[in-house]
């Protein structure tokens, strides 16, 4: 039978440590799924996830046991995945000439009529908005992929990233703007 | 190009995209060793810490009172010190006494 999750935060608190390892064995799926939205290649995601833990371990004395345990951690995911943003952010100004040919065959389909490029069906469109949110900015990253993306509210944003309503709602603008200019440069690029 | 439209069906695809919540095989074990080799690791890095403030101390210490040693000593008050004075109002009837009773 699993062990509850308190008597577990409350044996590591008291200095059990190996009390933590059922704890990463029973959130690692979501902390995982979560990293592999912000990184791509599997070397940073399992950097993202290891650090998530360790912080969890250091902070775990901060957790006043009001809200779920797992909140508690997503809030700490995403933090540290938007730091892993700001740390590699160097690497996306880079053109769209590596785009794919499916991609390509996607966009072509979508230029000919936009009902042609069925969204459901294209894996090809989600590696291109995973090309085309590569290029944002981290904080235009975080709200497109947690507003749009993962339809949370503007409220559960400002919790999660600790920044006030009004700055997520001003970030949101920005985000969608800095998208709409990456997307044109795109079309530009390919299609002028 | 409709860029609202792209945007739009863009986003409609990144939601449909499932994120893969496989986790790397003893992930948890590799947690629990690395936070095990942290707190051997942290141990040492009190002592560490401890010691290098007690050198920055000891060398605050050290550079203040070496500063107060090259500092030009005090000019000499003629001999007109605190102690002096004190002596000299407490025996002052004493000494008008003395002085009354010579010839």
């Amino acid at each position: 039978m699993e062990r509850p999750e308190a008597d577990l935060i409350a044996a590591v608190l008291a200095g059990d440590r190996a009390s933590f390892e059922p704890l990463v064995a029973r959130y690692s799926p979501r902390v995982f799924a979560t990293a592999r939205r912000y990184a791509r290649r599997e070397v940073e995601v399992e950097d993202i996830a290891q650090e998530v833990w360790l912080k969890a371990f250091d902070k775990l004395k901060t957790f006043r046991g009001e809200a779920p345990f797992e909140h508690w951690l997503m809030r700490m995911t995403v933090r540290t995945c938007y730091d892993f943003l700001r740390a590699h952010q160097r690497n996306r100004v880079s053109s769209f000439s590596e785009i794919s040919g499916p991609e390509e065959d996607w966009l072509g389909h979508f230029v000919a009529g936009p009902s042609h490029a069925a969204a459901e069906e294209a894996d090809a469109a989600r590696l291109l908005v995973g090309r085309v949110l590569e290029k944002l900015s981290p904080p235009a990253r975080l709200v497109i992929q947690l507003l749009e993306i993962e339809d949370r509210s503007v409220k559960e944003i400002a919790e999660i990233t600790g920044w006030s309503v009004p700055l997520v709602k001003v970030r949101a603008f920005r985000a969608r703007g800095e998208m709409r200019k990456i997307l044109a440069r795109m079309a530009k690029e390919k299609y002028l | 190009m409709n860029l609202t439209e792209l945007q739009k069906k863009l986003v409609a695809a990144a939601r449909l995209r499932t994120p893969d919540e496989r986790v790397p095989y003893a992930f948890e074990k590799r947690i629990t060793a690395l936070i095990a080799a942290r707190a051997v690791a942290d141990h040492w890095a009190a002592w560490s810490r401890g010691l290098w403030r007690a050198a920055v101390s000891c060398v605050a210490v050290a550079v203040v009172f070496g500063s107060l040693s090259l500092l030009p000593p005090a000019p000499v008050d003629n001999g007109r010190d605190l102690s002096q004075d004190f002596e000299n109002t407490l025996l002052a009837s004493a000494d008008q006494a003395d002085n009354s009773s010579m010839p």
